[in-house]
């Protein structure tokens, strides 16, 4: 348990020495466009009844930085290790893969957390948002922040340069959680492209989401859940056997 | 017979089209100071990489104080430390950082009092808070010296540990190796300054194109080389019949003479000035790794 504490320490103090750029910048980027689009949309648009748009808007803002922020964490740390070099230093200790694995995951998910929860927490200077159901979010967060952190081990581990990660980054994480439904309800989609956003996991992560704040959600939040866990079980499992394969990383 | 530190066996290695490792069988035994000598690309690092379990052989097996690197890993790993001949380190954090994480790593959590000693050894004390970003290569170099002992490793392997690194540090490196070594550590050190190896190994392997060309001690790898040679230019540029036909003529116009002894100098000079030649330029060649390297080297 050693080797996996210290290890989940390090990722941990790796984003929060940079916490300026990790937790500060995204939070900032997250303010923008609720700026943006509440500004221009909130007379317009009205999700679901009696909310304003721009509650609609935050809970899903702050989980897709959470996502992104997950994402970026186990990826950028993977491919800055692979690139200097320096993940000699976790592949030559005794880490089980499982340790390796978790150490990354759980980092992600804190960094995503905190990101989340930085967001949520700035703009309820402006906006009152109820969170009657703390629990759901929690749950959304944690499984959330664990498939991104995931698909960011992944990524990171098969990259071998920067521009293939931002590549993987901008033409599947982006449009993923762009079309999730953070800015929309998919009810107002046409049929074809609301049957596309059911295959999108990221839809039910921030559904499930912003159930836990308004009550309301397109999709059953116990199926979004059993949905997004059997994606991060699925994504888990490939992640370990590649970690124990030592694909790209013992070659 | 005591299990031995490293025991490789049959160890293939490819790289695209690069045979790196073609069939190495090689045994290392506890508490042997061991040289892994070849040029550049015979295979040195990716043997050692099989062994830390950085790279997956296709076939053979490496095994670290009897543990295979790939079945029982996690037991393999814990008896090896090794210092990577790339200059790596995380520019996020200070060489404490850097040695408390390690130590984590192999799973020790008290481990402060033998980090101290560690860094006071290497005389990183006044760089210990030092961001590793900050420090000289040199240091750098230190510092993974002391990341492969931070879980007193029984088995110690260093690739060209003093590449780059000033005169001063490279004795007390060696120093401070050689005390391992006493300890009961085994050590096994690849360079291409041979004289190191010459001065702290006991036995010696080559390695040339993945292939393991002489596996010896030292003593009997200088033995096999020609023994006392005496370089000399003279003046005329005359030999009498007697030394002539002892004598070589090189390419810079000196003559290389085996000798027996060294006393012998002075009948060789003596039978100079009989045949009025001058001894303008005099040096003696003793046997020594390099010669042995580079014979057997050139060989097929
Ligand atoms: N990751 C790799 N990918 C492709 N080829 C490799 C890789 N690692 C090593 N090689 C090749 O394998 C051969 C052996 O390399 P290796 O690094 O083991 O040599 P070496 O004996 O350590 O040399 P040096 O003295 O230069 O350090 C070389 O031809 C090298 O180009
Ligand atoms: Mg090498």
């Amino acid at each position: 348990m050693t080797g996996f504490r210290t290890l989940l320490y390090k990722e941990l103090l790796r984003f929060w020495k940079v916490s300026f750029q990790t937790i500060a910048a995204p939070i900032l980027t997250a303010l923008l466009y609720l700026l943006v689009f509440s500004h221009v949309l909130e007379s317009h648009v009205q999700v679901y009844p009696g909310v304003p748009y721009t509650a609609f808007l935050i809970p899903g803002l702050a989980m897709m930085s959470l996502l992104q922020n997950a994402f970026a964490n186990t990826s950028s740390s993977l491919i800055q290790s692979k690139i200097t070099g320096n993940i000699i230093f976790i592949l030559l200790p005794p880490l089980s893969y499982a340790e390796f694995y978790w150490a990354y995951i759980i980092a992600a998910i804190v960094r995503g957390m905190a990101v989340g929860a930085g967001v949520f927490a700035v703009t309820l200077v402006t906006v009152s948002v109820p969170l009657p159901n703390p629990f759901w979010a929690l749950a959304f967060g944690l499984v959330g922040g664990g498939i991104l952190g995931a698909l960011g081990l992944i990524a990171g581990i098969r990259a071998d340069k920067f521009d293939q990660l931002a590549a993987f980054q901008n033409f599947i994480v982006m449009p993923l959680t762009f079309l999730s439904g953070v800015f929309y309800s998919i009810h107002s989609l046409p049929p074809f492209w609301q049957a596309v956003s059911h295959l999108n996991p990221i839809f039910y992560m921030i559904d499930g989401f912003r159930y836990a704040f308004f009550g309301v959600s397109d999709k059953p939040p116990l199926l979004s859940l059993a949905i997004v866990s059997g994606c991060f079980a699925a994504l888990s499992f490939a992640s370990l056997q590649m970690i124990r394969r030592g694909h790209k990383l013992r070659n | 017979m005591t299990t031995p530190a490293i025991e490789v066996t049959g160890l293939a290695k490819r790289y695209g089209s690069v045979q790196a490792l073609d069939g190495v069988d090689l045994t290392v035994r506890q508490g042997e100071f061991f040289a892994l000598l070849g040029p550049n690309g015979a295979g040195k690092t990716t043997l050692i990489s099989v062994l830390a379990g950085l790279a997956r052989p296709d076939a053979g097996t490496a095994k670290v104080m009897g543990f295979d690197v790939v079945r029982d890993y996690r037991e393999a790993r814990r008896a090896l430390g090794v210092v990577p001949q790339e200059l790596v380190f995380d520019p996020f954090f200070t060489v404490r950082e850097t040695l408390r994480f390690q130590s984590g790593y192999f799973g020790l959590r008290h481990n402060d009092d033998w980090i101290d000693e560690v860094i006071e050894r290497l005389d990183l004390t006044p760089k210990a808070n030092a961001n590793m970003r900050s420090l000289s290569g040199g240091m750098k170099r230190r510092v993974l010296v002391a990341q492969a002992l931070v879980h007193k490793p029984p088995v110690i392997i260093l690739d060209e540990p003093t590449a780059g690194v000033d005169v001063e540090l490279r004795q007390g490196l060696w120093q401070f190796v050689s005390g391992l070594n006493a300890a009961g550590h085994t050590i096994v050190l690849t360079t291409h300054y041979l004289e190191e190896a010459e001065t702290l190994c006991a036995r010696v392997a080559m390695l040339k194109q993945g292939r393991v060309v002489a596996l010896d001690t030292t003593a009997n790898l200088l033995a096999g080389v020609a023994g006392l040679r005496l370089k000399l230019k003279v003046s005329p540029d005359r030999m009498p019949p007697a030394l002539a036909e002892r004598a070589t003529r090189q390419d810079d116009g000196s003559y290389l003479l085996p000798l027996a002894r060294s006393a012998e100098i002075a009948d060789v000079v003596v039978a100079l000035r009989a045949n009025g030649a001058e001894v303008t330029d005099l040096s003696i060649l003793e046997p020594d790794l390099e010669e042995a390297f580079v014979s057997i080297m050139g060989r097929r």
